[in-house]
């Protein structure tokens, strides 16, 4: 790790405001991710995984709004820059590619002239240039007869080409950092498989940096090289990927590593129930004190029902959030 | 597209026949005859010469298979009142009307989708209030009242503008009956529109355009405004058939010598052939209005085509 960390949140808080008050839906987020690293955030809905990706491209809308600490990219401060200047960041360095394919997309403007937007946007080009450059990114994600596609209309693709469409998108201006929110939940497993190889190669060879969002930790580990885990508007658990499957240290995150199914275990072990964690996600608003997740944690003691765990950094490398970890 | 225009054409046919078949059947039971609406004492020998002239004595179905038959030969009738063709009758009054409902459509429209985007963009806010209020005192405010009102201001008061009439078919007689008439649409645009664009903004495209680095405006301009437009033309497409029955009203009131008052005159005379005929064109006009609406839905929606 050289120089300065491409994108650093530290201390980030999310209020969301009920009318009456305010309540924290996320709070304590830190971390950083270098250029060309990939980084995925890994939690049940709810947990406040998406709606850090949306403080980090500056897409909060009421009632969600940043409370507090900071987002630096590339070193600057950019959580209080004016509408304008993040604009200029948004899309143009930070793309973001949204889970559903089919929604994401205008459905009365040809995909072509959607991806031409962004030349127009942030490249200073001309409709008649940005259309070829759109055939140019429309090929580069690998669509076939991307002359022609570029004007079919969203409704006329399927969801992985519409996925395709996203990408070219998001790639178009060439990016520091992609984020990918759950990107591939809502296409079928063999799409998934190409669009995740694609994303990842497309990245790798500019460079792009990629933060990846998922409630599918496999996935996840699968993708990056690090992944944090969210807990109720917390990161529990800090890790290369690796070590977070060899050696999970937070219970939350031994319980979603003992519950992934495996091949072969019936095999091996005879017919088992899959391990599953007892309880449910406490809601926004009635968060627990003290450790988040020790109502539903085996090795909960007085402590964790008082005392919120600070950040323990592990002689692995990495980070958690627990009094008894292992 | 052309069989799609084709079937849709055929499909208005029933329509028609069930329209017609209705004020047939409606005129048959209400009470009175073009003859007893001339004179309240005629005598009975004369009357019943007049109905055997106008076939009025014969049996309902008969007169309207003869109707029908006609028809299809492009026939309307003749005038019971005048003894003109209704054909010539309506031909002399259909411009006036068709001039008052697309001028007061055009108000409508200018004014009220502009409005609602920009009461749309922020909710609550001081230009939203304003538009919202102009929108319901607009949509509650009674035709026959406000085109009064309008009158006594602009014709009787400021001298502006000819009270009444048609006068030589000039735009200035044209304004204040199309103002009367539009109001209403007007209003109802600018609701819709509102809650259109609102809608529209909360969509995911919409979160898309704007991780793009988009400023709200080409949010809106380049992503909102087509989506709404489909929505927004449902709404002017349904208020076109209300204009034509509003229409009525406006035209009465200010002498408008168009469809709708050759309408009223001739149901208050019993004319039923120019009553059948005002009706048939009020309906054909009105199917007209839809079918283009449904081929522009396809001009603006790329997911509506039709095979």
């Amino acid at each position: 790790m050289t120089g300065a960390p491409l994108i650093e949140v530290e201390d980030l808080r999310i209020d969301l405001d009920d009318g009456s008050r305010r309540v924290a839906a996320a709070e304590g987020i830190s971390f950083r991710i270098d250029r060309g690293e990939t980084f995925g955030l890994v939690g049940e809905s709810g947990c406040g995984k998406s709606i850090t990706a949306l403080a980090l491209i500056g897409l909060l809308r009421q009632p969600l709004s940043i409370g507090g600490g900071t987002i630096r990219f590339e070193g600057r401060e950019i959580q209080h820059l004016s509408a304008a200047k993040q604009r200029q960041l948004r899309g143009n360095r930070i793309a973001m590619i949204f889970q559903e394919p089919m929604t994401a997309l205008n459905p009365v403007s040809p995909v072509g002239r959607q991806i031409a937007e962004m030349f127009v946007l942030h490249k200073g080009k001309s409709w008649r240039e940005a259309d070829k450059l759109a055939v140019e990114a429309l090929a580069s994600v690998r669509v076939p007869a991307p002359e022609r596609r570029v004007k079919d209309y969203p409704h006329q693709l399927s969801g992985g080409m519409r996925q395709r469409v996203m990408i070219a998108i998001a790639l178009a201006c060439g990016p520091d950092l992609l984020i990918a929110d759950e990107p591939t939940t809502a296409l079928d497993v063999t799409v998934q498989a190409e669009i995740i190889e694609l994303m990842r190669n497309l990245c790798a060879e500019r460079g792009t940096a990629i933060l990846m969002i998922s409630h599918d930790l496999g996935l996840v580990a699968n993708v990056c090289r690090r992944v944090a885990v969210m807990y109720a508007g917390r990161i529990v658990e800090e890790r290369g990927s690796a070590d977070i499957f060899r050696a999970p240290s937070h219970p939350y995150t031994r319980g979603l590593v003992a519950s992934l199914p495996r091949l072969g275990s019936r095999a091996a072990l005879g017919r088992t129930r899959l391990t599953e964690i007892a309880g449910v996600v406490p809601a926004i608003t009635n968060f627990p004190g003290g450790c988040r997740f020790n109502p539903r944690c085996g090795q909960a003691t007085d402590i964790c029902r008082t005392v919120a765990p600070g950040a323990d950094l592990l002689e692995a490398g990495g980070l958690v959030r627990c009094h008894h970890h292992a | 597209m052309l069989s799609f225009l084709f079937r849709r054409l055929l499909q208005t046919i029933p329509t028609v026949l069930a329209v017609v078949a209705l004020v047939f059947v409606l005129f048959s039971v209400v009470p009175g005859s073009i003859v007893s609406s001339m004179s309240d004492d005629a005598d009975p020998q004369v009357e019943l010469r007049m109905k055997k002239q106008l076939g009025l004595d014969d049996p309902v179905y008969v007169r309207f298979g003869t109707y029908i038959a006609k028809l299809a030969t492009g026939d309307f009738g003749t005038s019971f009142r005048t003894r003109e063709p209704v054909t010539f009758m309506i031909a002399k009054r259909i411009w006036p009307t068709l001039q008052l409902i697309f001028t007061a459509m055009a108000f409508s429209v200018v004014i009220g989708v502009p409005l609602g985007f920009i009461a749309a963009l922020k909710p609550g806010g001081i230009v939203d209030t304003l538009a919202m209020v102009v929108a319901v005192s607009g949509l509650s405010i009674a035709k026959f009242w406000l085109g009064l009102v309008l009158m006594y201001l602009f014709a009787l008061k400021l001298g502006w503008l000819p009270s009444f009439g048609y006068g030589d078919g000039g735009l200035k007689y044209l304004i204040l009956p199309a103002v009367t008439l539009g109001v209403s649409p007007m209003a109802l645009f600018a609701r819709t529109t509102r809650a259109a664009v609102l809608e529209i903004m909360t969509a995911d495209f919409v979160r898309t355009a704007r991780s793009k680095g988009m400023s709200e405006t080409r949010v809106v301009k380049w992503h909102v405004m087509r989506n709404a437009l489909v929505i927004i033309l449902t709404t002017v497409g349904l208020q076109f058939g209300a204009l034509m029955g509003q229409a009525v009203v406006v035209e009465k009131l200010y002498s408008w010598p168009g469809i709708g008052s050759l309408l009223v005159d001739s149901v208050l005379q019993r004319d039923i052939p120019a009553v059948q005929g005002s009706i048939l064109v009020v309906v054909l006009s009105f199917l007209a209005i839809n079918l283009l609406i449904d081929v522009l839905y396809g001009v603006i929606d790329p997911r509506i085509r039709y095979a």
